[in-house]
């Protein structure tokens, strides 16, 4: 189920969501919309859901022209950040809800409900209430419902926004494997870089309403498009007048060709990471690195090093 | 989030029809009943000896009633919602009760227990020379009776919401409880307690049923006499000047509904988004009809019980 | 387990016992203490005595007494009367009273805070005022042409005029407080806005509905200056209230007790019923 999106924008009163956006969603997909808050993102998801209109441009489901087609109808699965459970149905009702719409025979539910309650591993909540299950139970839960109706395409905005660290690591690594299980074209929004690392096979970075970058994450990661996309998806200082990753830059304590001459002003142990603050004439960046090379380098503040940039 | 076009047309079309045949057109009938005499007919019927009486003494008997209820209002929502003791959730339920109650039933009530003939105490105080039933403080009970809910309601939840910590903090810093009170308190209950303040006048300003009883209903000489009663007295007795009292009152109302929504509206954005409900909650409740409606009538204090049911060293 | 028996702490003085607990709530000290005898005191004096005078006086010739004032004729038509309209008029409160609070909340529209102001009046107008109101529109000389005097058609429209903002107010909050995501989740799912708004908005505002419509009920049960006029003074408009007054003027309080007990008594369950909704709401969460 492919998703063609062309030329949508979006405006709320005076702020535009989106401008002129134009994206395509290979079928099978795990693909991440990734970008700061307020840049779109969700936006561009909840039209592709039908949860929003937009006021130009087009959405093609798997072919046809689905822009004006009402969610109830475009058979996508939407999973929300904040759970959205029916709080007054039992899990089982919860994700039995799409085919009791749909008239499904009992026992038909039955055995659906029991087969996607086994799959998020949360057969013995069955008859529980929403309220009794953890964040992260709730967006299982809300998972399997989506699921239930064998959507076409799934579509998560920031589901693990609202859970703690570890549970947003644990869901993280079993999203994909849930998707790796069971193929079906998925869009999720995050704000969150390493998620989208992580877990996507596609990205998309959307910053102010337009598109900054689609690739993979090596693509994004190693190639970014500009600079917003490079700060965005790690770390990065200035070195040289350009933008560059603290952990590519090399340090030496002899002159080397290709370098520059800088004088290390702060160094700060994190971790088994260290910090080295590099002053280079007016230019003030950070170099990253291990502990083992900063000890073997026998770096202490105040000394003078040259720096190399990779090209 | 789109709901089908014409079912909200149509939702909307019946609620506006119902609130306009309802209330809207009683309203524009008796407006043009009160101006199509003039204004002449106006001013006679407001300013007559009768009407002015009838208005001194409603003012009096209402302002005394919020008074009243204002300082045990206070008093009984401190205890209430910043204190444990047994039969405190029958104590809350017994003040919330004069809502539910038929004003007639009052009027019959305060007859029965302070007239003048054979009431419990009043036998004993007719005796004495105080007269309570068919005089003026007979009225300001009653008035009194039925407003005694508003102001309590209004300010137990904001009490408990706010919590003790502010006069904790500054019983630390030293101050006594009347400073804990003026300085902190009634700043904290200063909103809810307007609020309370303009419902109950409006309220006290308007009752009819449960005067009407405990006065007597001596009408012409005026001593017991309030503006509702000589509205009805007009009507009855098929005399002019009804309509524009009518009116008059109106507009008080009028103005309370206004000046109370405005005040709502500057502690709590009533505005939902565009597509969606509102994020805040407004009233920090859930299912539970809690604070703001002047119609709710339940014990406030029992949906939040549970807060104080927590005990713990501390 | 240690086998030596600590000596047990210097026995702490009562007064720190009386500290507050961890929220706030504190022991009654001997300044709070006396507020609450004042404040019982107060009360007792206002309400629960004279209410308990009722009771007393309307069972004056004991249990007999009562049943023969409260099974006259006249006194069970009225009390037919007023509770076939009060639940009539708590039934049609819940179902336009919930479409006002969804109207209000969910829909927009120039002038819908004209509308949220306008809901307010009727219930804080003074009953009599209510009542000339009505009496002006369907009296005799009707300016619309509708004359509904002496009707019990007119009593229930009394009784609607005044009951008006119940239910709305009470939804409103509810409503607009619903994480609307759910729906839209529904909508996902296939759900059309009907079936959205009966399987998933609906049954969360049922206790408010219920809340709404009990003290609708509450309220028109003892209503009495709205349809004072409008009820032409016949007998077959005779609601309880006007029926207890017409014994009071005629200085029979035992059947005027009588029927006032009767009401209080609704009174009363009316205000455990809506605690016991509150309570299974809560309970819900």
């Amino acid at each position: 189920m492919s998703i063609e999106v062309d030329s949508v924008r979006k405006q709320f009163g005076s702020f535009v969501a989106l401008d002129e956006v134009s994206l395509t969603v290979a079928d099978g997909r795990l693909t991440a919309l990734l970008g700061p808050s307020g840049g779109g993102k969700s936006t561009l998801l909840r039209i592709i859901g039908g949860l929003e209109q937009p006021d130009a441009g087009s959405v093609r489901i798997n072919g046809h022209d689905a822009t004006r087609v009402p969610p109830q109808r475009r058979n996508v699965g939407f999973v929300f950040q904040h759970y959205a459970a029916f709080k007054h149905l039992t899990v089982y009702r919860n994700v039995a809800f799409g085919l009791e719409i749909r008239k499904r025979p009992k026992a038909e539910i039955r055995e659906r409900v029991h087969e996607l309650l086994a799959l998020v591993h949360l057969e013995q909540f069955a008859d529980r209430l929403p309220e009794q299950l953890s964040g992260g139970q709730r967006q299982r839960m809300a998972l399997a419902r989506a699921l239930a109706v064998e959507p076409s395409v799934l579509l998560l905005d920031e589901p693990f926004g609202a859970l703690d660290a570890q549970v947003r690591k644990e869901l993280r690594d079993w999203l994909r494997r849930l998707h790796d299980e069971v193929h079906v074209t998925t869009i999720f929004v995050t704000h969150d870089q390493e998620e989208a690392l992580e877990v996507a096979d596609e990205l998309v970075v959307i910053n102010a309403g337009r598109i900054e970058q689609v690739g993979t994450p090596a693509d994004v990661y190693d190639k970014p498009a500009s600079d917003f996309v490079m700060s965005f998806l790690g770390p990065v200082t200035r070195f040289e007048g350009r933008l560059v990753r603290p952990h590519d830059l090399e340090i030496f304590t002899v002159d080397t060709p290709d370098t520059v001459s800088a004088e290390i002003v702060g160094l700060q142990r994190i971790g088994f990471e260290v910090r080295v603050t590099l002053s280079a004439g007016a230019e003030q960046s950070w170099a990253q690195i291990t502990r083992g090379q900063s000890e073997a380098l026998g770096l202490t503040a105040g000394s003078r090093v040259w720096v190399r940039a990779p090209r | 989030m789109g709901s089908r076009r014409p079912g909200r047309l149509i939702s909307r079309f019946i609620a506006l029809i119902y609130v306009a045949v309802l209330v809207l057109v009683p309203l524009i009938v008796i407006t043009w009943k009160t101006v199509r005499p003039g204004p002449s007919a106006f001013w006679s019927a407001i300013s007559s000896e009768q009407a002015v009486t009838a208005f001194r003494l409603t003012a009096e008997i209402a302002l005394a009633a919020v008074a009243l209820n204002t300082v045990f209002g206070v008093g009984l929502a401190l205890l209430i919602a910043r204190y444990r003791f047994p039969g405190r959730r029958l104590l809350s339920a017994l003040a919330d009760l004069p809502i539910s109650v038929s004003p007639i039933v009052v009027g019959l009530a305060l007859v029965l227990v302070y007239g003048p003939v054979d009431g419990w105490f009043g036998k004993g105080l007719h005796d004495a020379g105080i007269d309570i039933i068919f005089a003026v403080p007979g009225m300001i009970l009653a008035t009194t009776f039925v407003s005694l809910p508003l102001i309590l309601r209004e300010l137990v939840p904001v009490l408990l919401e706010a919590g003790t910590e502010q006069e904790q903090a500054a019983r630390v810093l030293g101050a006594n409880a009347r400073q804990r009170f003026v300085r902190i308190t009634v700043p904290i209950i200063r909103p809810a307690l307007m609020y309370g303040i303009v419902l109950s006048l409006a309220r006290s300003i308007g009752e009819f049923g449960a005067v009407l009883v405990v006065s007597g209903n001596v009408s012409g000489a005026g001593q017991t006499q309030t503006v509702p009663l000589l509205v009805s007295e007009r009507v009855q007795q098929l005399e002019p000047g009804s309509y524009q009292l009518a009116f008059l009152l109106i507009m008080v109302t009028v103005l309370a509904i206004v000046l109370v929504s405005l005040r709502r509206e500057r502690s709590g954005s009533r505005e939902p988004g565009p597509n969606e409900g509102a994020l805040d909650d407004l009233t920090g409740g859930g299912v539970a009809p809690a604070v703001p409606a002047q119609p709710a009538g339940v014990a406030p204090s029992d949906s939040h019980t549970i807060a104080l049911d927590k005990d713990g060293p501390r | 387990m240690s086998t030596v028996v600590e000596p047990a702490p210097a026995a702490s003085p009562a007064r720190t016992r009386a500290a507050r607990n961890a929220d706030g709530a504190a022991r009654l000290g001997r300044g709070s203490g006396l507020g609450l005898g004042i404040g019982v005191l107060w009360l007792s004096m206002l309400v629960l005595i004279p209410l308990a005078a009722v009771v007393a006086r309307g069972f004056t010739g004991g249990w007999s007494g009562f049943w023969d004032n409260i099974t006259d004729p006249a006194a069970l038509r009225a009390l037919r009367l007023t509770v076939v309209s009060s639940l009539l008029v708590a039934a049609i409160n819940a179902v336009m009273g919930t479409l006002l609070a969804w109207v209000l909340v969910r829909d927009s529209f120039p002038g819908r805070r004209l509308v949220d102001l306008i809901i307010d009046i009727p219930f804080a107008l003074p009953t009599i005022v209510a009542g000339l109101v009505l009496l002006a529109v369907y009296g005799t000389n009707s300016p619309v042409g509708i004359t509904l005097l002496g009707t019990q058609r007119a009593i229930v429209l009394g009784l609607l005029f005044v009951t008006l903002p119940f239910v709305v107010r009470s939804v409103q909050p509810v409503l607009q407080a619903l994480d609307t995501e759910a729906e839209q989740a529904a909508a996902c799912l296939g759900a059309p806005p009907r079936t959205i708004f009966r399987r998933i908005v609906l049954p969360l505002l049922l206790p408010s509905i219920a809340s709404g419509a009990t003290l609708a009920f509450a309220r028109a049960m003892g209503e009495y200056g709205s349809v004072l006029l409008i009820s032409g003074g016949l007998s077959r408009t005779r609601v309880s209230s006007m029926f207890a007054y017409q014994k009071i003027e005629n200085y029979d309080f035992a059947s005027a007790a009588a029927t006032a007990t009767v009401l209080l008594v609704i009174s009363l369950l009316v205000i455990i019923g809506l605690d016991l909704i509150q309570r299974a709401a809560a309970r819900r969460g």
